[in-house]
């Protein structure tokens, strides 16, 4: 390889930016697009108007908001720039957009209480703290503008970047003033008034997305796409059976790949540094490594799903009980019984699992995407010896997380091998081994019961949930007394009257197989559950599945109002053609309603098709209503894709999945037409990012259900089991 | 060995291997990042490129199989009046989520509008069903190739 050709060539614009003014390294995000004429230069400056975290205001007027969640596709840069904006009185034009750095003290997510991005809880833990902030900074910027004037600040206002008096013949723009402003005591971020929802100008527009520029025209810059001076490339082989260990390597066979640098070999994986990807990949397919299985050589996927079916049979940890559900069971004048199985599921991002590191004797730097900046940098600082504060993130747009990216393992994988290389390192996985060194969705094994009256009224609901705990290992403390709350999330707190209901939670972690967050969480699999008895309850009460549920929803407006909405724009019992059926769903979890209708046709041989899903969205005070749109279309099709396909399987302690053929992603012919409609609501924010991916599967059984009769109670369906 | 290869209208000289992979010369030699890798066996669709007007994935199409041909990156398919068009499209539809599959999805609806100017929802099926996206932004792209064909 020519000397000139091996060092990727680098342009000037989209090196990363490195400023002081925050008191920590802040990176460009790399939306170019955002930048302002000038402000390259500005930001220089070392005189800007930072009266928090989030919010940076330099002399020519340009604003820097600082974005303490990551955008990773679910529009959370948007939803958080209007948050600020909406105070700060700014036009989303005038905004450039920096990653935060890590730093828990400022950017921690007040639900979760870390600067994590997760749980679809961006925007209600941001709605308060980021208004609050553009509120503060509006009005040390109106009061310097007053202070000028010799006037009142409650006579003058602000508009897109500039200030005005009362008769608005004089006026200011905020570069002018970020001198006076930053010499003014900043007030508490409680003592200033928010505006009323009413007075709103922003939010709750359409507003289209700021990263949308830079995506379409191949600059927006992943952690895949760092590109670092001097940096070599490396390709990946882990142990196929997890917890295996490597055997043998063939060091000389690999280094004699042109391109090929150096072999590194690390407690259960090897890794082929080269000048490029290419050479890596050659390099490790010539050393043929051989592996040790290790202790999880035999696992199977039956052995997997007999250790849960076993473990369900013991009592758990109790998440509700209300009433007397076992008595109530005793008495009931029908019962129904029955076992839900659902399979582990990998997150298979399109940007595959990277890091690029570049680790010297006192501080190490990564470029990568991450969901979890700030437990990155701890388990970096744990593993290289280096205080935190010499582990510099550099966190990029995510392609793609779903929860795959709140786990550092790739990253500390990364760290590993850079720890043998000398100068920065980019390692990026194949899509094989992305896919088989996933940490997985857990597989969960259910155990239900349910009485009813002689009227078909549900009047005992008995839930034990079985399943690995992931919160067990990824936050311990929020693991009390045996229960994992969000492996029960919309199981204890189903939306319907139930008189007298029982959920427990029976831990059981598989062996050889990690586990982890998996876009809607606990929901994604109770929601299913759920809604797939009470569609059963309907039957066995002889009741239409809508009839039904709105008469357990006594209690719940907001819950009767999406299924009503749904079932509405549905046009729910209007007559469809054969071998059409439709089905219902209705969920309440991470704060907001949502409620689904699947309109599925069942061949003679058992292939389903889904030809369209009304969706209907009650998720409080919308920040975009567009975005919201975005993730039902969205959350609905990754839901759907793992209802009809997802399934990961081990044998021989390996996965047996490999790539797209056998992890099958939804394609453009495949798809649905999904419509949404959203409830006008002035209650606080729910969380949405998750939600629709939760809702969509029992919508689909359900509708399956209407025209076969065949209630799905394993996942991914088995088109086969629907022949007819 | 030695390569010249057009990109986006400019000549490159590199030296790799004959079997390397279009992709990683891409972005791994010229430091081109807009082309993205996402499975390696062209079942994603996120590293097309267009040779010589031809949608092609880059991750399989070793570079002396490129020879004289003419490479088109998202880079430079702006310059296309239906690169141009889509680009609009994706924007004013907001069809983007995590954004990186779609490069790759721009560059097929691109060599598809180069092939049939007015596609139908079939045209667009057969031509896109090797893009996957995992954000599920399908039903915004149809109806953004659909505008961009209208335009």
């Amino acid at each position: 390889m020519s000397e000139s050709a091996s060092v990727p060539r680098l342009d000037r614009r989209e090196f990363l930016k490195v400023g002081a003014s925050v008191g920590g390294l802040v990176l460009s995000v790399g939306i170019p697009s955002l930048l302002r004429p000038g402000s390259a230069a500005a930001a220089q400056q070392p005189s800007s108007f930072a009266p928090n975290a989030f919010i940076r205001i330099d002399r020519a007027g340009a604003v820097t908001l600082v974005m303490p969640m990551v955008e990773m596709g679910q529009g959370v840069y948007t939803a958080l720039s209007m948050l600020v904006a909406e105070e700060l009185e700014v036009e989303l034009e005038q905004v450039r957009l920096e990653h935060a750095p890590p730093n828990d003290a400022l950017y921690a997510n007040a639900i979760l209480h870390v600067q994590t991005t997760g749980l679809s809880s961006s925007v209600r833990a941001f709605w308060t703290p980021l208004r609050q902030a553009g509120a503060v900074a509006r009005t040390l910027i109106v009061s310097a503008a007053a202070k000028k004037w010799g006037v009142d600040p409650g006579t003058c206002r602000a508009r897109r970047g500039v200030v005005y008096d009362a008769a608005a013949t004089r006026h200011l723009h905020y570069g002018e003033l970020v001198d006076a402003a930053a010499a003014l005591p900043i007030p508490a971020p409680d003592s200033v008034a928010l505006k009323q929802p009413k007075d709103f100008t922003l939010i709750g527009t359409p507003v289209k997305r700021l990263d949308s520029a830079d995506k379409v025209n191949g600059k927006a810059q992943f952690g895949i796409d760092a590109k670092i001076p001097g940096m070599k490339f490396a390709a990946i082989a882990i142990s196929p059976a997890f917890g295996g260990s490597v055997r043998s390597v063939n060091e000389a066979a690999a280094r004699a790949v042109s391109g090929v640098r150096q072999v590194v070999r690390i407690e259960g994986a090897v890794a082929v540094v080269a000048d490029h990807t290419w050479a890596a990949k050659k390099g490790l397919k010539a050393a043929a490594v051989e592996w040790d299985d290790g202790p999880n050589a035999a696992v199977g996927s039956g052995d997997i799903l007999r250790q849960l079916q076993e473990q369900s049979m013991r009592p758990g940890a109790v998440a509700r009980n209300q009433g007397n559900a076992q008595k109530a069971l005793a008495g009931a004048a029908q019962r129904f019984d029955a076992v839900y199985q659902l399979p582990f599921l990998a997150h298979a991002a399109m940007e595959p699992m990277n890091c690029t590191v570049r680790l010297q004797k006192d501080r190490c730097d990564l470029w990568v995407g991450t969901q979890a900046p700030t437990l990155t940098q701890a388990v970096v600082a744990e593993l290289t010896g280096l205080p935190k504060d010499a582990i510099k993130v550099h966190n990029h747009l995510l392609g793609g997380g779903f929860g795959r990216r709140l786990e550092a393992d790739g990253t500390l994988l990364a760290v590993r091998i850079a720890q043998h290389v000398s100068g920065p390192v980019k390692v990026i996985w194949s899509r094989e081994e992305d896919i088989q060194h996933d940490m997985y969705r857990p597989a969960y094994y259910d155990r239900l019961s349910a009485g009813l009256d002689a009227s078909g009224k549900p009047v005992a609901w008995i839930h034990r949930v079985a399943g690995s705990s992931v919160l067990a290992r990824y936050a311990p403390p929020l693991f009390k007394n045996g229960l994992d709350v969000d492996a029960v999330e919309a199981a204890a707190e189903p939306p319907y009257d139930f008189p007298n209901i029982y959920v427990d939670y029976v831990r059981v972690e598989p062996p050889g197989i990690p586990t982890a967050f998996w876009r809607g969480v606990g929901p994604v699999k109770n929601v299913f559950i759920v809604e797939s008895l009470i569609d059963d309850l309907a039957a066995a009460a002889k009741q239409d599945p809508v009839v039904y549920r709105r008469s357990l929803l006594s209690h719940n407006p907001r819950a009767l109002g999406v299924l009503n909405l749904a079932t509405e724009e549905a046009g729910w019992g209007q007559p469809l053609p054969p071998r059409r059926g439709r089905g219902v769903s209705l969920q309440a979890a991470f704060g907001s309603y949502m409620s689904q209708v699947a309109e599925v046709e069942v061949a003679p041989d058992g292939a389903i098709r889904v030809h369209r899903i009304v969706c209907a969205v009650d998720c409080g005070i919308v920040v975009n209503p567009d975005t919201i749109a975005a993730q039902v279309e969205g959350g609905t099709l990754f839901g759907l894709t793992a209802a009809l396909y997802g399934a990961i399987t081990l044998k021989s302690g390996r996965v047996e999945q490999s790539n797209f053929q056998d992890y099958r992603p939804m394609r453009m012919n495949e798809v649905p037409v999904v419509e949404t409609h959203i409830v006008k609501s002035t209650e606080a924010p729910g969380g949405f990012g998750e939600s629709p991916c939760a809702c969509v599967t029992p919508a689909i059984t359900n509708a399956i259900f209407a025209v076969t009769g065949k209630r799905i109670r394993t996942l991914p369906i088995d088109a086969s089991q629907l022949q007819s | 060995m030695a390569f010249t290869l057009k990109v986006n209208g400019t000549a490159h000289s590199v030296d790799v291997d004959a079997d390397t992979p279009l992709l990683w010369v891409l972005r791994d030699v010229l430091g081109m990042t807009g082309t993205k890798f996402g499975c390696g066996i062209a079942l994603c669709g996120v590293c097309t490129v267009h040779v010589d007007g031809t949608p092609r994935r880059s991750c399989i199409t070793p570079i002396e199989s490129v020879g004289d041909g003419a490479v088109t990156t998202i880079e430079a398919i702006g310059t296309t009046s239906q690169g141009s068009a889509l680009q609009r499209a994706w924007l004013d539809l907001d069809v983007v989520q995590c954004g990186y599959c779609q490069s790759g999805q721009i560059m097929s609806a691109a060599a598809l509008l180069m092939a049939t100017p007015k596609p139908s929802d079939a045209d667009i099926d057969a031509a896109m069903s090797g893009n996957v996206c995992r954000c599920g932004t399908y039903q915004r792209i149809r109806a953004a190739i659909h505008r961009a064909a209208g335009s």
